[in-house]
Parts: structure tokens; sequence; C-alpha cells
């Protein structure tokens, strides 16, 4: 009874949160709409055994990625005003066929969720360890870990080229 | 439903004490303060002046309230609320004492102790930032901008290093619940195994509560007052509540981690835990009182090329201790 | 307890807002963000299956997506700031060259 009045809310706030996103014109208010999404995604992880994934939703996605982005928005927005989306003549229609288009895909997904007989399942009982810190290290330590490893090179990766990238060039 | 109401019950009685807490701990400060530097420091009201901060809230109820025209409304009104909520849920999972037993039933201290009580303060404490950048970006003055950014990028670098201090403790309780971190030390404090991760959390926490030696985000002879520069009266206070509040919670996590809790002889444990919570606190003023402010970039290049090797090292080493010790 | 379907669909959903976000905005800091809100509708999908099957493969995944997001965010935003520092406003649009 109190899951399923925590998972209304949080979902609604998702679903506000993610409207807030491709709606709010200023950048600043685009990433704290985002962040609410975050944040409600967080709470559903929670309600879902997920509690380990919960926290790091909450710490990496909120706690870090989104704090990049509102750095680098607010260090290039300074004093800068945001663009008027309007005045892209040649584009007034693209919103018209984005929603289309996103129209059209939510229908297909919807309809294999309900074909597969998804809506009306109840969730299997939880089990004992399911979701605790244990289990996800024990998954990602044996069975995952070269994938695991393979991460730590995408990151590595990815800390070179913002090195190259953030140089200050002559 | 009664966990319900205890959750309430309880969650109602922390904030409560946090909040006095705060104000002792603003007269405390100016006290200690100037006993360092020879002055007597607040006198008059109360006995040694104890009453000054009713006096104080009562002056910040009566200022003025002042939006910049040019500020973000919304933003700007809710920045403040932001950070002192997440101060407040941030202490909510640290156990102040052992569990006690009233009604029939074992109610323990904390509000929620959940098994990843260690990871839920981190991911609480980072969300505090957005109170601090969001403050300095909706006042629309470049001194609030520019303290906001300071604290983002200050606070996002010592984190890491915070991190891997407390991943050392970990590793060698074998658990990220708090309790049993508790019990862990009941033998042998963890600051004597962990006397390196304990330093550099020591350094971190200073770093991570915006305190002198690192208040950059707010120092006054570049930045007027930094990210609060345009907040007056009770939003401002809202900053220095949670500030204060930051410090007694990371205080509360080291003694947790590494000075073995609420554990010690003869008196009662909430005692032993307050204590312990004010070592820290004077030192934080201590420190306020003794050194200069760094540098930015000494800053930061001391928390990138030094703290955190030495973190990962340590963490490294504390590893392979248990690894081998198994 | 809610039916998992109730999880897939909201899942969907945001999934559908964040595609409309990346086609309809011409920020590139907003249509970042937009595929941002498509990484986590993705996340709540795997999350939600892991809990019906009771299986931490869903978990792992979450994981190195949550990852793979991190590196994407940080070299995305070095070009976005490259990209400002070349011209004041930017558009996508305006952006289809290979050189700068």
């Amino acid at each position: 009874m109190l899951s399923s009045v925590v998972f209304w809310i949080a979902a609604v706030l998702a679903v506000s949160g993610a409207l807030g996103v491709v709606t709010t014109r200023n950048p600043v208010h685009t990433a704290l709409s985002l962040v609410l999404t975050m944040l409600s995604l967080g709470v559903l992880f929670l309600l879902l055994h997920a509690e380990f994934l919960a926290v790091v939703e909450v710490l990496v996605y909120a706690g870090a990625v989104m704090v990049l982005f509102l750095f680098v928005v607010t260090l290039l927005m300074a004093g800068v005003k945001p663009p008027k989306e309007e005045h892209h003549l040649r584009l007034a229609y693209q919103t018209l066929i984005a929603g289309l288009f996103g129209l059209i895909l939510f229908v297909l997904v919807l309809h294999s969720v309900v074909g597969a007989g998804w809506v009306g399942t109840l969730a299997g009982p939880q089990g004992g360890s399911f979701g605790s810190i244990a289990s996800f290290g024990t998954a990602l330590f044996t069975r995952y870990l070269l994938p695991f490893e393979l991460t730590a090179v995408v990151l590595l990766v990815a800390v070179i080229g913002v090195v190259v990238l953030g140089r200050e060039q002559e | 439903m009664l966990t319900v109401i205890l959750i309430l019950v309880k969650g109602l009685i922390t904030a409560v004490l946090l909040l006095s807490a705060f104000g002792l701990m603003t007269w405390l400060e100016r006290k200690v303060l100037a006993r360092f530097q020879f002055r007597p420091g607040p006198n008059r009201l109360g006995p040694a002046g104890v009453l000054q901060f009713v006096a104080d809230g009562l002056k910040l109820v009566f200022k003025e309230e002042i939006i910049p025209t040019a500020a973000d409304r919304v933003v700007y009104l809710l920045a403040p609320f932001i950070s002192l909520t997440a101060a407040l849920i941030a202490f909510a999972v640290i156990p102040w004492g052992p569990p006690i037993h009233i009604f029939g039933q074992t109610v323990p201290m904390e509000i929620g102790g959940p098994n990843i009580g260690i990871l839920f303060i981190f991911a609480v404490t980072s969300l505090g930032v957005y109170g601090l950048i969001l403050g300095g970006w909706a006042s629309s003055n470049k001194y609030s901008l520019l303290g906001g950014l300071r604290s983002t990028a200050q606070i996002i670098s010592y984190e890491l290093a915070m991190g891997l201090a407390v991943t050392g403790v970990l590793l060698a309780a074998g658990s990220a619940d708090l309790n049993t971190i508790i019990s862990k030390q009941y033998h042998l404090w963890f600051i004597v195994p962990q006397i390196l991760g304990f330093i550099i959390y020591l350094i971190t926490m200073v770093a991570e509560t915006n305190r002198t030696p690192f208040d950059l985000p707010e120092a006054e002879n570049e930045l007027v007052a930094g990210y609060h520069t345009e907040y007056t009266g009770l939003k401002w206070a809202m900053y220095m509540m949670a500030e204060y509040i930051n410090m007694i919670t990371v205080s509360g996590l080291a003694t947790t981690l590494f000075l073995g809790g609420w554990h010690g002889p003869w008196l009662p444990p909430e005692i032993w835990f307050i204590i312990k919570v004010a070592a820290f606190m004077y030192f934080f003023i201590w420190l306020r009182a003794t050194l200069p402010r760094l540098r930015y970039d000494r800053l930061m290049a001391f928390g990138w090329k030094v703290l955190l090797p030495v973190a990962l090292l340590n963490t490294l080493a504390t590893a392979v201790w248990v690894a081998v010790a198994r | 307890m809610v039916p998992i379907g109730y999880y897939l669909v909201l899942s969907a959903v945001l999934f559908v807002i964040g595609g409309v976000g990346v086609l309809a905005r011409r920020n590139p800091l907003q249509m970042f963000m937009a595929v941002e809100l498509m990484w986590n509708a993705v996340n709540l999908s795997f999350v939600a299956f892991a809990r019906q099957y009771l299986d931490m493969a869903g978990h792992i995944f979450v994981f190195l997506v949550i990852t793979v997001a991190a590196a994407e965010v940080a070299i995305g935003l070095a070009i976005i700031v490259m990209v400002f520092r070349k011209r004041e406003h930017v558009d996508v649009d305006d952006l289809s060259l290979m050189k700068g």
C-alpha cells in the first residue's frame, strides 16, 4: 500500500522533471528538472530493492554529473542571454515532427509491454540478499569482471580525451 | 504505522538538537576565537554571553529581506533550503548512541539505518553543493558566481580523497553499516590502524565544509562573501546553519569511523559521542584561529596531486592487509 | 506491490520525452541533458527487470551504464566548452563543419 503511494509520487515527479527538461528555456532550469527526475528515479530504485544503485544514481548522477553540467552552464551562460529558439524558421516544424516520432515510439513500446503481459504481472518475491552491496560486489568482481575492467579503460580514455580537449591552445 | 511515527519523532528531536547545537556553536566559536586573540568575546547576554546566539537570531529575523532585481527568484529562494535540508538529512543515519529499549521495543538512536548508511551520507552531502552553486548563480553577481563555482570545484575534488579515506575504514571493518563499524572498534579504534586515512579525512572534512584554511568560496578579501554575498536575514542564516550542521555531521562521521563512535568507559554513550564531536568542533575553531587561507591553485594542486594519491595508496595498503590477514 | 509493467511504462514515457527533447532542442547543452534523461529511463527498465527476475546482471549493467555516461559527459562538456570558446552563441545547426 505504502509502496504504491511512494511509486505514484515518484513517478509523477519523474515525469514532471522530464517535461521540464524538454520545455524550460533556461539551461539551469533544465538541469534542475533533470536532477528532480534523477532523485525520483533514486526513490524508485529503492522500491525495487536496488539500494546500492539508488545511492550511486544520486551520488554519481545528481551529485557529480549534473553538478558538472551546472558548472559548465553557469560558467558559459554568465552574462549571455539564453538564445531564442523561435528565430529558426527553417526548423519551425521540427518540434512537431519530433513530437510525432515520439508518439509513434511510445505507442510501439506500450504495445510491446502490454502485449508481453507485463502490466498485470506482480513482481516476484524478494530474495534475501538481492540488491545488497555484498551480492552486487560478488557479481561485479566474479562473473562480470571483464566488463568492469573494460569500463576502467573507457574512463582512462575519457580522462585523456578531456585533457587533450581542455588544453590551452595558442 | 508505529515505525513511521517513531521515525518522525526521532527526526524532530534530531533536528531540534542539531539546530540548538548550531546556536551554541556560534557562541562557542566567537568565545574561543576571542580567547585565541586575547579578548573577552561576547559577554553581555546571559552567563559568559551564552545567550548571544538568541540575540543574533532575533536580529536576523528582523533584517530586511533583499532579493536582487536581476536574480532568478525561484532558484534564489530555493538555494538556501537545499543547503539546509541536505545538511539536516545527512546526519540522520549517524548513530549517536546504542539502541534504547522503550515500550518493549528496541529503538536505534539513528533515524534510518540502511545497510548503505555511509554511502547515504555521501549521496546527501553531495546534493548540498547545489545550494552553493545555485545560490551563487541565481544572485546574478559576479562575486557570488565565482564563489559558487569555486565551492563546486573544491567540494567535488576533495570528496574523492574523502571517499577513499573512508574506503580504508570500510575495508578494515568489512561492512558499510555504521553500527557494525562501531562494534568492530570495541577493542581498538580505527584511528590506530588507519592513521593515514584519519589524517586525510581530517584535512578533507575541513575542505568539504568550506572552513579556514579552505574557505575560498567565501574568501572575504577577494570575493566579498562568496556565494552568499546577496543573501540577507533568514536566508543567510540558513546557509550558516547548513555550514555548522555539516561540521557536526562530518565530526560525527569521523567519531563513528575512527574514534569508536559512542563507546567509552564510565560515562553514558551519548555523552561520549558529544565529547568526541565537541573535540572535532574545537579543532575546527583552532584551525580558523591559526592558519591563513590557501591560494586557490595551491588548494586544487594539493587535493589532486597529494591527497588523492596518498589516499589511493592507503586504500591499496589496507586492501592488501585485509587480504593477507584473512 | 506495484506491477513491474508500471515501471516499464514509466521508463518508456521518460525515454520518449528524452528522445523528443534531443530532436526538438537547439542548445547543445540541453540536447545533452535530454540524452542523459534517455540513459536514465533505460536504467529504470534494467533495474525493474532485475527485480522481476531477481538477477543481479541488471544492476551490473546499470552500474556500467552510469560509468560510461559519466565518461561521455566529461568528453561532451569539454567539446561544448571548446565550441563556446570559439564562438559566442552555439546552435547545433551551425556546427556542420568538421573544422572549427
